[in-house]
Formats: structure tokens, C-alpha cells, sequence
């Protein structure tokens, strides 16, 4: 049995939405700048599709723009309003962004931006007034996640929009791990990103959400396609999937009761902390320390015992390398190395017990193993 | 997030099934390398007669390789002389493990210098 608690990372293509996508690879294959009949049909797929998405979100369907995934959505996002508006040189971001946000503002950075990146309270929330008394004539945009991917945190990205909208502010949010599980209300958000592959469709799509009147350059030219903003051959399949995807049940009431319930038997195990807010915090995220041990040696052992999960600790290097995120809401040392991240999908509801038990063997062994045992520290 | 690593059979075996691991009582010498900010701690725990380590212990918060490399090098050194032991490189014991992913070839230094460290404090007080 493999249960797979790791739904933050990527997600099984559901196979309802397989049958669909195998359809478009093997049957209706035509490029859909074709002409004759079999590209005319799969042209009308991508319209569909399209359709479908505009009206899941309350969007336009010239505001959709599909890309490669997450990634590419924000490189887009960024750079693209960057290129088309190139005398705003500065951008306010958050320090537990994605990389793909980071790393793209830290090679803006290089071409001359200026970058905020504001830090968050110990629950892993932002200060929206932080943002509001950074915002200049020179800020281009402010791009804040919906929900974080490690500790599920979500933000107040409504509030920041209408603080943006009316400092005439781009605003854009990655909306890759919240997309479909949380109501967002994108009335003031000018631009989001999204990822199929978290939501049960394929790998390699996703889309940018830019609102009608957002001044922005496309990052990849050639043919045209994507109203100009993204060229490349559309792929069809995964269009239709991510499309496809949007009828999944996400069945998050049961995964919410299961997160729950796990969070309730882990907590019993001494040294334990949860990391980020509960109150603001995606149904089916886990973000659990356990004093005095190493997380990928416990996600070892749990994969033994056939449960998938991940870790926010990296021993990758000479040094070992925390998890960022957990660092900016100040867990403690001994504390953030012994992380795991528990994303919950569909196949945990009624393992809940076998989940806390195996956790439990395992620190319990891993604390054996160790030389720094909290019923000492405890005691002092 | 990482989420995986490939480790041989070897290293997980020890890493499962770790030779030497506890506390040890009244050791003749002990020494403790890493600290809990850069991650791995490994303490290790001597006792010696006539000149030759008579019994190791370790306990070691740490990753797969760290742990293994840990058990390893206990394993290696228990009854050899003190100048056989201190001899031991990090390079003896990732060797014995048969190999590690080229990433954790760093947790072996732990190991080898926990043990080198434990001898120079026994020396200390003999």
C-alpha cells in the first residue's frame, strides 16, 4: 500500500482526465494553426477549453493565456510586465515565495530592479500595511503567493489587490497552490499563475490569468500564438486536461477532517509543533517539526512504510540546508531539520491512524538514535 | 523540498540497523562534532583497554548518510589499537559503505573526525 502525502509537489493525473488527454495524443494530433480539418477540430478543443477556464475563474476568454506550468506563468508575469513597462524599477515580493518568483526577482535584481522582499509574522502571514508604505511611483507590481507551498499558509491577496488597485499597482499573485481548492476573488488581482499538475491533470501546462488592459510583453516569440503573449504550438493535451480537471471532486471536506485528526495524534507525540497558521492555513496541509532529529531520515522511513511525504530540511551540501520558509517564521534549529510536509490527497481518508502510528515509530527510533532527547530539555 | 535520494543497499542497512548505537556509561573518552545549526551532531563514546577500543557507542542526529557513515565507522574501529583507529579516514569509511551519493560524501568527515577527536581527548587525560 503507498499512501501519497505529497499533493503539494505534484498531483496523479485522475483517469477521467487521462482518457481525455490520450484521445487528443493519439487521435485528434493536429497542430491547431492547421488549416484542414484535423487541425481545425483540435482548434476547437483549445477554444473550448479555454471557454471552460474563463468561466471557472469569472474570467474573459482572452485574459487566459496557457504555458508550460507555475514557472513559466511567473517568468511571464514578472518579466513580461517588465519588459513592457521599463521605466518602473521597483517590485515588492515576499521572502517565501516560490523559487521561481525569488530567482526571477533576484535576476531582475541584476538588470538593475530594486526588490523588496517583505518577511512575514511567526504564523507565516504578511503585513498588508507593509506593502502599502513600500509602494512608490517606481513599483511596477507587487507579487504575493496565495498559499504557500510548505506550510500552506494562505495570504490576504484580496486585501493586497485593493490596496494595489488603488496605488495603480500591477498586482500578481502565484496562484499554483491554492488554484481550485480556495475561492479567490480576482475582481482586483491584474495577473495569476497556475499549474495543472497540482490539480490532477498533466505535467507541462498551466496558465497566466492577465487581466484585459494589463500592458505586457510576451517573453517567448515566434509564432504567435496565445494572443501573441506566448508562442509555441499549443499543447493540446494538456489544455484539455487542465480543462478536464476542473470537474474533479477535490473532496475537501473528508481531506480536511483526516488533516485534522492526523494533526491531532502527531501532537500527541512530545516535541512536536506545527508549523504556520491553523486558522489561515489550506485544508490539506501539514507542516509538523519533531524535536531533535533529521526530516529526510524520517522520510526515509516512512517511505519504507509505504507513506510519501518531504521534508524542509536538505542535506545537500556542506552544510545543511534549512528550509527557507521555515526559517522566516522562526522555527528553532533543532526544530526546522526535523520538518516533514504532509500534503493530503483523497487515498489518506481512513489511513489516518496507520499515518500517526508509523510517524510515531519513527521519531520514536530516529530520538533513540540521536543525542539531543527532549525529555531533557524539558525537564530544565 | 527535497524529497529523495538514491542510497545503497548497504548504507541503508545501516541506516535501518545501526551497529554501536546509545548511550554508553562512564566512557573513558567522548567527543561530539557538528552542531545543530549546520544540521548533523554526532557524539561518539569511548571505552579503551590496553590501548585498543574496547566498546564504541554513537548517537547522531543527522540524515541516511550520517547516521549510516556513523554506524560504519563505529564498526570499523571497534577493537583496533588507538593508532590503528586514528588512522581512519573519511575516505576508509564511505569506501566500506561501498558509496555514497556524491552529495553526502561530506557526512563521512563527521564520522572519521568524531572519532579522531574522542582519541585526542582520551590522550588528554591519560
Amino acid at each position: 500500500m503507498k499512501i501519497y502525502l505529497d499533493n503539494a509537489a505534484t498531483t496523479k493525473v485522475y483517469p477521467e482526465v487521462a482518457k481525455k488527454v490520450q484521445e487528443l495524443f493519439v487521435d485528434k494530433y493536429g497542430n491547431a494553426s492547421s488549416l484542414h480539418s484535423i487541425g481545425t477540430e483540435v482548434r476547437k478543443k483549445i477554444d473550448e477549453a479555454r471557454g471552460k477556464i474563463a468561466r471557472f475563474i469569472g474570467a474573459e476568454i482572452s485574459e487566459i493565456i496557457f504555458t508550460s506550468g507555475g514557472t513559466e506563468s511567473n517568468n511571464l508575469a514578472l518579466r513580461g510586465l517588465a519588459k513592457a513597462n521599463p521605466d518602473k524599477k521597483h517590485i515588492i515580493t515576499s521572502v517565501i515565495e516560490h523559487p521561481s518568483i525569488l530567482e526571477t526577482c533576484k535576476d531582475l535584481e541584476k538588470s538593475g530592479y530594486k526588490i523588496d522582499y517583505i518577511g512575514v509574522n511567526s504564523e507565516g502571514i504578511i503585513d498588508v500595511g507593509e506593502i502599502e508604505k513600500l509602494i512608490s511611483e517606481n513599483t511596477l507590481v507587487v507579487s504575493i503567493m496565495h498559499v504557500n507551498n510548505e506550510i500552506g499558509t494562505i495570504q490576504p491577496v484580496e486585501k493586497i489587490g485593493k490596496v494595489c488597485k488603488k496605488a495603480e499597482v500591477y498586482f500578481h499573485t502565484d496562484a499554483v497552490q491554492g488554484f481550485k481548492k480556495i475561492d479567490l476573488d480576482i475582481k482586483d488581482i491584474n495577473l495569476f499563475s497556475v499549474s495543472g499538475h497540482k490539480i490532477h491533470a498533466p505535467k507541462g501546462i498551466g496558465f497566466l490569468y492577465i487581466k484585459k488592459g494589463t500592458n505586457i510583453s510576451a517573453i517567448i516569440t515566434g509564432g504567435g500564438q496565445e494572443n501573441k503573449l506566448r508562442s509555441g504550438t499549443e499543447n493540446v493535451p494538456g489544455i484539455v486536461g487542465l480543462a478536464t480537471a476542473l470537474d474533479v471532486d477535490n473532496k475537501n471536506n473528508e481531506i480536511k477532517k483526516s488533516r485534522d485528526k492526523i494533526i491531532e495524534g502527531l501532537l500527541k507525540i512530545h516535541g512536536t509543533k506545527i508549523n504556520g497558521s491553523m486558522n489561515n492555513r489550506i485544508y490539506h496541509n501539514i507542516n509538523v517539526s519533531f524535536y531533535g532529529i533529521e526530516g529526510e531520515s524520517l522520510m526515509l522511513m516512512l517511505d519504507k512504510d509505504g507513506i510519501c511525504v518531504s521534508t524542509g530540511s536538505a542535506c545537500a551540501s556542506a552544510k545543511l540546508k534549512e528550509s527557507y520558509v521555515l526559517k522566516a517564521i522562526g522555527v528553532e534549529d533543532l526544530y526546522i531539520h526535523g520538518s516533514l510536509r504532509l500534503t493530503l490527497g483523497d487515498d489518506v481518508v481512513g489511513n489516518e491512524d496507520y499515518v500517526i502510528n508509523k510517524i510515531k515509530k519513527n521519531v520514536e527510533k530516529l530520538r533513540e538514535i540521536s543525542p539531543f532527547k527532549f525529555e531533557k530539555i524539558a525537564r530544565k | 523540498m527535497r524529497s529523495n535520494i538514491d542510497y545503497n543497499k548497504k548504507v541503508l542497512e545501516h541506516f535501518e540497523n545501526p551497529r554501536n548505537m546509545g548511550e554508553m556509561k562512564n566512557p573513558d573518552a567522548e567527543a561530539t562534532v557538528g552542531n545543530p545549526r549546520c544540521g548533523d551532531v554526532l557524539k561518539i563514546m569511548l571505552k579503551i583497554r590496553d590501548d585498543k577500543i574496547k566498546d564504541i557507542k554513537f548517537q547522531t542526529m543527522g540524515c541516511v548518510a550520517a547516521i549510516a557513515t556513523s554506524s560504519m565507522a563505529t564498526k570499523i574501529v571497534k577493537g583496533k589499537t588507538i593508532n590503528e583507529a586514528k588512522k581512519i579516514t573519511n575516505v576508509d569509511v564511505a569506501k566500506a559503505l561501498g558509496e555514497l551519493p556524491p552529495i553526502k560524501i561530506h557526512c563521512s568527515n563527521l564520522a572519521a573526525d568524531a572519532l579522531r577527536k574522542a582519541i585526542e581527548n582520551w590522550k588528554k587525560f591519560d
